[in-house]
């Protein structure tokens, strides 16, 4: 520890720290519209600046190291002064009119302009060209608010290694967006919506289909079904003043109801599904390979998550045939809720809604996808962000705080807890290995308390392995088999995993990819601001809601059973190919 | 180029730039910070740095594509359009300026009927601007590619210019 003084008090404080994270950790508050936790201090906002004694210029905290005997004031007349300034040439070049922008409650702009007084601009000069850009189903970009403080461009770089978004052009002409400030569909991006996360203005957003949904709602023509993701309730009550990790399932469903939906129903239904058709898809490619001695695409990758998806299109096209042919859930549960429940209730496909809420802004653009359909009617039609539904709640006066808990509706509302957990990184291979392994043994999954904490958490990759011992006659071919899975979340962890799977380092038999750091819960479609602590507090309400249910592997659900007595007969057959399986492409990488 | 060769206007084809691209990428394997003299020395190679260029730097030199253009867009050295034969560099540097550099930009914008970063149209000069060459002695000083020209008065801009068409030559 050393010695430093920060407004006049003396403190000790970890060495390692920046001048802004020790007077954080001492209860003063530095303001900053750059710097991202744990990322490399971008320098690039100057909002952050102090006065650090003996020091010519003003600091900017965020990229500064303490020192010992520091004597730093955070607020002296002329840091006010220089903040000010530089609020004030910032709002000069910011073209948008905030009475009509989607950051209206949680811009970080204006919210340090009105903690500061700032009550009439300053200066007034040119201002910067603006570029709308809607060209991409879930992204929408506008470059005339954007404030060049290039978080979207640690996000997209050094989180997800994408590479979409870098600073374009030079000085006052800079744009941070794709090559040479074209629209985002001319790039690879994977529509993962972290940079709308961390944007700290209305510059990057989700496309919204609120307007779609209200008009669907308001058609009486319209069987309108909603399905929500398990990462849902364990966010939305972000929305309206809950702390992170608060459960809010059953106020959740009643407001939905009181919106108007027709059927409120669960996501995680069809998550259950997805354990049944990828956990068989996986025992057939070990068969392939071990019985039959057929070449298998192996290690077999999770297909949820459908940034990972298009990731893997443009990156790893080679790993095309690796990847689960399984849609993700959302996509398997508009194909039954247009097939299997139409039917059950006399409705027509196409005169039928389903409406997703997602915690992830890539859910819209795989919607989207032209494949992700039966005979021209899609399967999901419109994708709400968790943002998005809690701004829909409050738009309709419904007051969250006081409702009470209503249950899904069935038959999609039943699940298991093996389906929650697929909110968190680790958690669909949980789920899987819960249902696996009973399957091949007939006995329940050995770990304690059903959890595979060894390869479940925030550290970016993880591999556990199980040992097979003793399996049922049909599957004594496994008998010995040290089954390897591993679990990567966020692109930039998961492209470190692909190069040590490419190179031969590692193999594993599956591996569970999450786009966003911490899995879904983590989605850029999340109420912001999205920090470690809060990823935890989502992560450990998902594990109480698991740990609360009294089914807690998908191949238990008795909805999944029915499903394939009455309609789909038999896992990877003939319905399940057409309605619940996919294909992927390649795409150029530029 | 294939400038050497013979006296035909012969353009590479995209399969003959990519091969002389590929041995500049080479010369920089396992060098840290290679992005920029890559694009310089394909620069030099090709004139300029076209989109086919650009985006097999991108996929070769594993660095994304955005961070390609992000990276030429920022220096005003690279170019992505097609430049002329000559490149023609007015120094607007402090001792030139003062000493008439803007009106030697004038006469070459009117003779050569382009503006700054443009290119004629039989694509025998591009026009830039340069900040200071180091010879402020010599102000107001004018480059065409390698040449310093010292000196300069607007009247005999005309002349310099045309010692280095090659159209004239060819008519003499």
């Amino acid at each position: 520890m050393i010695d430093i003084n920060i407004n006049g008090s003396d403190y000790s404080v970890d060495p390692s720290l920046t001048v802004l994270e020790a007077a954080k950790s001492i209860g003063v508050h530095i303001p900053t519209l750059c710097h991202l936790e744990g990322k490399h201090p971008q320098g690039a906002c100057r909002v952050c600046v102090v006065e650090v004694e003996g020091a010519a210029a003003l600091t900017a905290s965020c990229s500064a190291p303490v020192r010992a005997g520091m004597v730093i004031h955070t607020e002296s007349k002329r840091v006010r002064n220089a903040r000010k300034t530089v609020v004030d040439l910032m709002l000069s070049e910011h073209v948008g009119d905030c009475r009509y922008c989607d950051r209206g409650d949680d811009c970080e702009l204006q919210e340090l302009s009105n903690v500061m007084g700032m009550r009439e601009p300053m200066y007034d000069g040119e201002k910067p060209a603006v570029q709308m850009d809607d060209s991409t189903p879930a992204l929408v970009r506008d470059t005339g608010k954007c404030i060049k403080c290039r978080r979207c461009v640690t996000a997209c770089n050094e989180v997800q290694n994408v590479g979409a978004l870098f600073p374009q052009n030079r000085g006052y002409d800079t744009v941070i967006g794709p090559a040479f400030a074209q629209n985002l569909d001319t790039v690879a991006c994977v529509q993962c919506g972290q940079c709308a996360a961390v944007c700290p203005v209305g510059a990057i957003t989700e496309k919204s289909h609120i307007e779609q949904v209200h008009r669907a709602l308001d058609d009486p023509k319209k069987t309108v079904v909603v399905q929500t993701a398990p990462a849902i309730r364990a966010a939305l009550g972000e929305c309206f003043g809950y702390e992170a990790g608060t459960l809010v399932t059953g106020q959740m469903v009643t407001a939905l109801k009181m919106m108007g939906f027709d059927g409120v129903f669960d996501t995680n239904f069809t998550a259950d599904l997805t354990i049944i058709e990828e956990g068989s898809e996986l025992l057939k490619r070990l068969k392939d390979m071990l019985v039959e001695g057929k070449p298998a695409a192996l290690p077999q990758f999770s297909s949820c998550s459908p940034g990972w998806i298009k990731y893997a299109e443009y990156f790893h096209p080679d790993f095309l045939p690796n990847l689960s042919t399984c849609k993700s859930p959302q996509q398997m549960f508009g194909a039954l809720a247009k097939s299997y429940y139409a039917e059950k209730i006399g409705v027509k496909p196409q005169d039928m809604t389903v409406v997703s809420v997602m915690p992830c802004t890539a859910k819209k653009f795989e919607a989207h996808r032209a494949e992700m359909g039966q005979d021209g009617v899609a399967d999901v039609d419109y994708v709400l962000t968790t943002r998005e539904l809690g701004q829909m709640i409050r738009s309709m006066g419904i007051d969250f705080k006081h409702l009470g808990d209503s249950a899904m509706d069935t038959p999609f509302g039943i699940s298991s807890g093996a389906a929650d957990i697929f909110a968190n990184t680790g958690g669909v291979m949980e789920a899987a290995l819960r249902t696996v392994y009973e399957i091949v043994t007939g006995r329940d999954f050995p770990l304690e308390n059903l959890r595979v904490d060894s390869i479940a958490g925030l550290d970016g990759i993880k591999e556990a392995s199980v040992l097979i011992t003793d399996p049922a006659e049909s599957w004594k071919f496994l008998d010995g088999v040290e089954v390897k899975v591993a679990v990567a979340h966020g692109l930039g962890n998961t492209e470190k995993l692909m190069e040590m799977i490419r190179s031969g380092e590692k193999t594993y038999h599956f591996v569970e990819v999450m786009t966003c750091p911490g899995g879904c819960i983590g989605g850029g479609g999340q109420p912001r601001f999205t920090t470690d602590a809060k990823r935890k507090a989502r992560i450990g309400a998902i594990y109480r809601e698991d740990e609360g249910k009294a089914m807690r592997k998908s191949h238990n659900n008795p909805t999944i059973t029915a499903i394939y007595e009455d309609f789909l007969k038999e896992p990877l057959g003939e319905k399940s190919h057409h309605l619940l399986h996919t294909k992927y492409s390649e795409r150029p990488p530029v | 180029m294939e400038k050497d060769c013979c006296n035909c206007s012969h353009e590479p084809t995209d399969a003959e730039m990519i091969q002389s691209l590929n041995h500049i990428i080479e010369g920089f394997e396992g060098v840290e910070g290679a992005l920029i003299p890559v694009l310089q020395s394909a620069q030099n190679l090709f004139g300029y740095l076209p989109e086919v260029v650009l985006k097999h730097i991108s996929l070769t030199m594993r660095i994304p594509y955005s961070e390609v253009t992000g990276v030429v867009s920022f220096y005003s050295f690279f170019s992505t359009i097609p430049r002329g034969k000559n490149i023609v560099r007015v120094c607007l540097g402090t001792a030139c300026y003062v000493r008439g550099g803007k009106d030697i930009l004038k006469g070459l914008r009117d003779q050569l009927e382009i503006n700054v970063g443009g290119t004629t149209d039989d694509r025998e000069f591009s026009l830039e601007v340069g900040r200071c060459f180091g010879a402020c002695g010599l102000a107001p000083v004018l480059m065409i590619n390698d040449d310093v020209h010292q000196r300069v008065k607007p009247a005999k801009i005309r002349d310099i210019l045309n010692s280095y068409r090659t159209v004239l030559e060819e008519v003499r």
